[in-house]
């Protein structure tokens, strides 16, 4: 039988507030247990919760970037169930009526084609504490400093069908989010979590199958194998003749597999109702021009815009686009070089590479954008060749100083007066009357030896072109 | 002293006749000798009362004095107060001290107001006789084998016995104004709004509400100015300016319509009762109303309805007290469920329980929306019937409670029939309008609490309207027996 997979996500972002979701205390990660908590994030008696509104200014940037509907009224909601981590016994969230409603957000897959994945809805919300069940025999901690942390949780429709879909959307939106500058997106600090709805069902089947979550994945590689794990697992016990049980898994990297969660922690009837203590939240126009006047170009469009004016792929106008950093380091090379092309190759080629290798991200590079369109502008003008190019970047990196210094004070400026390269041409080819028989009669690859020899002589500083009409003309006598 | 009103001890404390570490001393010997019969706090700040006081008389030296400066009061055990235990009548908090004060406890001190101590009241303020509190019942000064309301019974047996000048309640189902009536004294709960939430710790939100309770409208007047307004710390507290109370005080009532609701007037309301809430309409007449007739015809729902909305609350903002980060834990928990379950169930009393479970059966998938859903739909019916009523009238007046108070543990085998004595209080919170009760008569020797209802912000009238009778009556100044 041929099995479709049907995928749905929910994201957890932490949203890049100052203060918490609803309390003054700070969000700042990696401090001591407990030294960011106040009464309010520790569920004293008689505490009240206080909307912050930066938290909600941020998400509706994110409604605002997914062409969604803001809501003009959103309701919080207590979602109550007993946890160590969950001070207050509820976690508040947003249920029936979340501050941004349907939208879309579209991913490129691998043949190039763009798929539009439905947003159902995004939802402000406090995250809970943490457990640290490791370093305490026989006890549990608890480090309430993540509780009341404020997290946007973003809802896709179930319009992811692989394991890659559900990798491409997930990449999108923690691009989003980080390039509208709601969220670090920091996965190691867990400021970006995700939860995978999975089911399968034979091909052509209209009713979906029974799914399964898997919980609180924090990599994108790791999504795409629990993912990929858990649909091999659904097929064959639908093969084998059984039924998918609706459950919560976990999945774990180290098998590579998913659990079944236990059954206890997911049996909770959670009696959501709306919280007495916070009003509905209204939010007018003006509020949200505020909060989204200054939402820079998103993704999409800058990726069309740089495909279409400065002629570029597909393929690598996306890749520019991956970060807004990058893009914006981009833009600012390509308008300065004038040369759209050679900058996108040299961000995507060496700088991409160097940046891979000491582990650092575009916004850390010691090369900065106005050095590499001053290096793109002197291989433009000839005045170095594209190879030199790249020990005059490797300067660049060392922070050795600016361009033109570089290639003075290295002597690399290339060498172009054909009265320099005469004489050294004409002592290559008297060494070489061997190679020079070859060529005259016929063998025109050997021209290639004569181009590398005078290059190597020249130390890489004459320009190849020339030297490869010198030598054609001197040769054929 | 102990049986001077506020204007009066503050004219007392102005003009030197006596300071307020002299007063503080007396109402804290009051308190040893007398309280053991009635059992209305749960702690007395002796030695903090008096640093307060004498504080309070530099301040009176220097003339900076304000309406409250000096002046002995108490608050209800539900009030966070820094460094002082907070225990809300539980054994879940009889160890918890709150790091902060509640907004209602600081704007007192602000006013330069003493601290006697916290008074008792039912657990976590689910009861109507204050017999289910942690620390004992209370008992009514009046007859100390009776009840005095609740949940705001310690409060109101001690501003009654003149155990203080003044004290605090909060307000859920009528947890002001049921003692008051039952202990003869006038307690005012606000609109919803009115005071802040915030450190008052919470039965149902959406319904509890902080007031004053105190001998006479006028005091209440003075208590409540100190302690209304705007808090940013509180969503649900409402950025309205608080008028002057106390100056609008002694405005004639010349044309005041009054309205009497039918469904106050009906069956269980004790014959005694109504007869001297007649007297009392009378002598509205007298002094200018005009009364009528009105009805509000979805509020016989209103106990069910509340005890539909205020469990609901209750089960969710309850749950914080788990025995993990501080009140009651139980000894060696084998596991995490053991640990909850037996720390609850020790922590808190059977009301509350039985609270809690309501709650949570009636949140839960499958009946929410029998429930909490319909409820919430006739909660707002009840609200429209008083907004229709105050087109037609200025004030809603009936009976507090359908009858005296009555004796300690006859009701308590029967939920409902306690529930029944707040049948005339609760639509007010529900509807979250400001209502308030004052002492009219005595039946048998207890006092008959007359309840005026006014629409929303509108204390200032409601005091007024209950001051201007109080000009005309002396119940407000009876003191019980052996009280004197």
């Amino acid at each position: 039988m041929q099995w479709e997979t049907v995928i749905g996500l929910e994201i957890h972002t932490q949203l890049a507030t100052q203060s918490k979701i609803f309390s003054g205390a700070p969000t700042r990660f990696g401090a001591e247990p407990n030294t960011q908590a106040c009464a309010i994030d520790l569920g004293l008696p008689g505490v009240l919760p206080v909307l912050n509104a930066e938290a909600v200014r941020l998400a509706v940037r994110f409604g605002k970037a997914i062409d969604a509907e803001i809501a003009e009224r959103s309701v919080f909601a207590r979602k109550n169930y007993f946890y160590p981590d969950l001070p207050k016994g509820y976690q508040i969230s947003q249920y029936e009526h979340p501050i941004v409603g349907e939208g879309r957000v579209e991913i490129l897959l691998e043949d190039a084609t763009v798929k539009g994945i439905g947003v159902t809805r995004a939802h402000l919300e406090e995250d809970a504490g943490k457990s640290l069940h490791e370093d305490f025999h026989g006890l549990t901690g608890i480090d309430l400093n993540r509780a009341g942390t404020p997290l946007l949780e973003i809802v896709s429709e179930p319009d992811l069908r692989s394991p890659q879909e559900a990798v491409a959307y997930a990449r999108k939106v923690h691009q989003l989010v980080r390039w509208i500058g709601i969220s670090d997106g920091n996965m190691q600090e867990g400021s970006f979590r995700m939860d995978a709805n999975v089911s399968v069902r034979p091909r052509g089947q209209a009713q979906f199958g029974t799914r399964t979550e898997i919980k609180n994945i924090n990599s994108f590689r790791f999504l795409e194998r629990a993912i990929q794990f858990e649909v091999e697992r659904q097929i064959g016990v639908l093969e084998g003749g059984g039924q998918v049980v609706q459950e919560t898994r976990l999945y774990d990297p180290g098998r590579d597999e998913t659990r079944p969660m236990r059954t206890k922690e997911e049996a909770n009837d959670y009696r959501y109702f709306p919280d007495p203590d916070l009003l509905p939240l209204e939010i007018d126009a003006a509020f949200i021009a505020d909060a989204t006047g200054d939402l820079p170009e998103l993704p999409d469009a800058k990726r069309e815009r740089f495909h279409a004016r400065f002629d570029l792929s597909e393929y690598d106008a996306s890749l520019l686009t991956g970060s807004r950093e990058q893009a914006e380091y981009f833009e600012a090379v390509a308008q300065e070089s004038g040369a759209p092309k050679l900058a996108a190759n040299w961000i995507l080629g060496e700088l991409a590479a160097a940046l891979n290798r000491a582990g650092s991200e575009i916004a850390a590079s010691p090369v900065a954008a106005h050095q590499l369109a001053a290096l793109i502008r002197r291989i433009q003008d000839e005045t170095i060749s594209g190879k030199i190019a790249k020990q005059v970047f490797e300067s660049l990196w060392a922070g050795e100083g600016e361009v033109d210094a570089i290639i003075e004070s290295k002597g690399l400026r290339q060498i172009t007066d054909s009265g320099a390269l005469d004489p050294l041409i004409d002592a290559i080819i008297a060494a070489n009357p061997e190679q020079v028989a070859q060529y005259r009669s016929g063998k025109d690859k050997v021209l290639g030896f004569f181009v590398g020899q005078v290059m190597k002589q020249s130390q890489g500083k004459a320009n190849p072109q020339q030297v490869n009409a010198l030598l054609k003309e001197k040769l054929k006598a | 002293m102990h049986d001077k009103t506020i204007a009066e001890l503050r004219h007392d404390l102005d003009t030197g006749q006596c300071s307020s570490v002299e007063l503080t001393g007396h109402f804290l010997d009051r308190i040893a000798r007398l309280d053991p019969r009635l059992n209305s706090f749960i702690t007395v700040a002796g030695e903090q009362a008096m640093a307060q006081a004498a504080q309070a008389d530099r301040t009176i030296a220097a003339a900076e004095a304000g309406p409250l400066t000096g002046i002995p009061i108490a608050h209800k055990d539900i009030f966070c107060t820094q460094g002082l235990r907070t225990s809300c009548g539980s054994r879940m908090l009889d160890s918890f001290i709150a790091p902060y004060d509640a907004t209602v406890v600081e704007r007192l001190d602000a006013a330069g107001a003493v601290l006697l101590g916290k008074t008792n009241m039912d657990e976590f303020a689910m009861g109507s006789s204050n017999e289910t509190s942690h620390y004992g019942p209370v008992r009514n000064p009046w007859d100390t084998d009776k009840v005095p309301g609740g949940s705001s019974g310690g409060s109101a047996a001690a501003v009654a016995a003149r155990l203080c000048a003044a004290a605090t309640g909060t307000d859920t189902g009528g947890s002001i104004r049921q003692p008051a009536a039952l202990c003869g004294i006038t307690g005012i709960k606000p609109t919803y709004g009115r005071c802040s939430r915030w450190g008052m710790i919470a039965f149902a939100s959406s319904l509890d509400q902080a007031g004053s309770m105190a001998r006479s409208a006028a005091d209440a007047a003075l208590m409540l100015q100190a302690m209304a307004g705007f808090d940013p710390r509180d969503s649900t507290s409402v950025d309205t300016p608080v008028p002057e109370y106390v100056s609008r005080l002694g405005a004639d009532l010349d044309g005041l319509r009054i309205g009497l609701p039918k469904e106050f007037f009906g069956e269980g309301l004790d014959a005694a009762v109504a007869a001297s809430i007649q007297e009392a309409i009378r002598a509205y007449e007298r002094l200018g109303a005009k009364v009528s007739d009105i009805s509000l015809p979805n509020s016989p729902l209103s106990v069910p309805v509340y005890y539909v909305v205020a469990p609901a609350e209750c089960s969710s903002n309850l749950a914080r007290f788990d025995g993990v980060r501080y009140g009651h834990r139980c000894e060696s928990p084998r596991d995490l469920e053991d640990l909850y379950k037996r720390s609850r169930s020790e922590g808190f009393g059977a009301e509350v329980q039985r609270r809690i479970m309501i709650g949570t059966y009636v949140l839960s998938a499958g009946y929410y929306d029998a429930y909490y859903l319909k409820a919430q739909k006739i909660r707002h019916l009840i609200a429209d019937d008083f907004r229709s009523a105050f087109e037609q009238v200025d004030i809603i007046l009936g009976p507090t409670s359908p009858t005296t108070a009555f004796p300690i543990g006859s009701k308590m085998d029967d939920p409902v029939a306690m529930y029944l004595n707040d049948i005339y209080t609760i639509a007010t919170n529900l509807a979250g309008l400001p209502g308030l009760s004052i002492p009219v008569a005595s039946a048998g020797g207890m006092p008959v609490g007359l309840q005026l209802i006014g629409n929303y912000f509108d204390e200032g009238r409601l005091l007024n309207v209950a001051h201007r009778l109080q000009q005309e009556t002396d119940w407000h100044r009876a003191t019980p027996p052996g009280f004197e």
